[in-house]
């Protein structure tokens, strides 16, 4: 498939009917999640027969690509039920198979000398760790809630058994590069998008604004040892 | 939710660290939706499933057709992987519950949906 038939294709896809500014809830235009899922295919071969995890996945667009492309398996984890009914709606449309939890991404890992568990082995995700291959998101840039997409960020490269896919604030470049060095992936800046932002909020003066979004890419290095 | 990923759920309740997979579903609602088996998928899948716990899970659900433990040639026998195929992959849980067998806490399946968000105390 082209990449300009994609992101025909997700024209289609609906977005929030309500969205809610407390989550930063803007949906991924179909022209980012056509570019971002058909490059993690034809350039790395991440998505074809894989199992793909969807952070934050709102209304399933990033998921609906992914299956378009190939991907085996695919889950969405989001903390909004309206906008996962939306998403089972859009799945429903497209024929695509989809799971859904109903979770927040957002909480972190109690801490570690507390209580004795070992850091980040919360959460139910656990037994998710390893299993899926590859994990796209369009993380809340935070600025709501700040720091929130680095939480996302964290919690996908702990699951992902090889690869993430994510969005960052172009403004926040540094930062993210100098986090994925300290958790020792490999991180790659893939483009430097512009992310258009039609007017959903009141709060917005003008009616559409670009905001500059790094397209990223953070490959876990192979485990040295490899525990079956 | 496919049972696939019913086998990668636990309880997250704090202070719930062990004995907390798979959680038991009860009172459960399924529904066998057929789709496209895909092989390579199926056996990158083998050595990432909980195999007992899913076998454990089914036998609950009185589905019986799974071997006790993995076949040694589970990557190559076709009949093997369409019965995992229909049971990881089309066989969904539309509703009902899943319990903790450690702690009890019980998470609800709407819609097909598990819901995974905890109260505050719990977290």
């Amino acid at each position: 498939m082209k990449l300009k038939e994609l992101e025909g294709y997700l024209q289609d896809v609906a977005v929030f009917e309500n969205p809610k500014i407390k989550l930063e809830q803007y949906p991924t235009t179909p022209h980012l999640a056509a570019r971002m899922l058909y490059t993690a295919h034809t350039t790395y071969d991440d998505i074809e027969n894989k199992a793909v995890g969807d952070f934050g996945c709102g209304c399933g667009i990033l998921s609906i690509a992914a299956a378009m492309l190939g991907s085996a398996y695919n889950i969405g984890f989001e903390i909004d039920p309206d906008a996962i009914a939306i998403a089972q709606e859009n799945c429903a449309e497209f024929e695509i198979e989809m799971d859904f939890i109903l979770t927040d991404l957002s909480a972190s890992p109690a801490p570690s000398a507390t209580d004795g568990v070992p850091p980040n082995s919360r959460g139910p995700y656990e037994m998710m760790k390893g299993k899926l291959d590859t994990i796209v998101m369009n993380p809340p840039f935070g600025t709501k809630l700040k720091g929130i997409d680095m939480v996302f960020l964290k919690k996908g490269i702990d699951l992902a058994n090889h690869v993430v896919y994510s969005l960052h604030k172009t403004s926040t470049r540094e930062h993210v590069l100098k986090k994925a060095k300290e958790w020792g992936v490999e991180c790659e800046v893939l483009a430097e998008l512009k992310y258009n932002l039609d007017k959903s909020y009141q709060f917005h003066k003008k009616q559409s604004l670009d905001i500059a979004v790094d397209f990223l890419r953070f490959e876990k290095k192979p485990r040295s040892n490899t525990t079956a | 939710m496919r049972l696939i990923t019913h086998n990668m759920l636990q309880c997250h309740v704090r202070g719930c660290n062990a004995n907390n997979f798979p959680l038991e579903l009860q009172e459960v609602v399924l529904e066998q939706e057929e789709a496209e088996m895909n092989e390579d998928f199926l056996r990158n899948m083998l050595g990432k499933l909980e195999y007992d716990a899913l076998v454990a899970t089914c036998h609950k659900l009185d589905i019986n057709d799974l071997p006790v433990t993995l076949p040694e040639d589970a990557q190559y026998n076709e009949e093997f992987l369409q019965i995992l195929h229909r049971i990881i992959l089309e066989t969904h849980v539309k509703s009902g519950k899943m319990v903790c067998p450690n702690c009890n806490h019980t998470y609800s399946i709407r819609d097909g949906i598990p819901n995974m968000l905890l109260a505050e105390h719990e977290v």
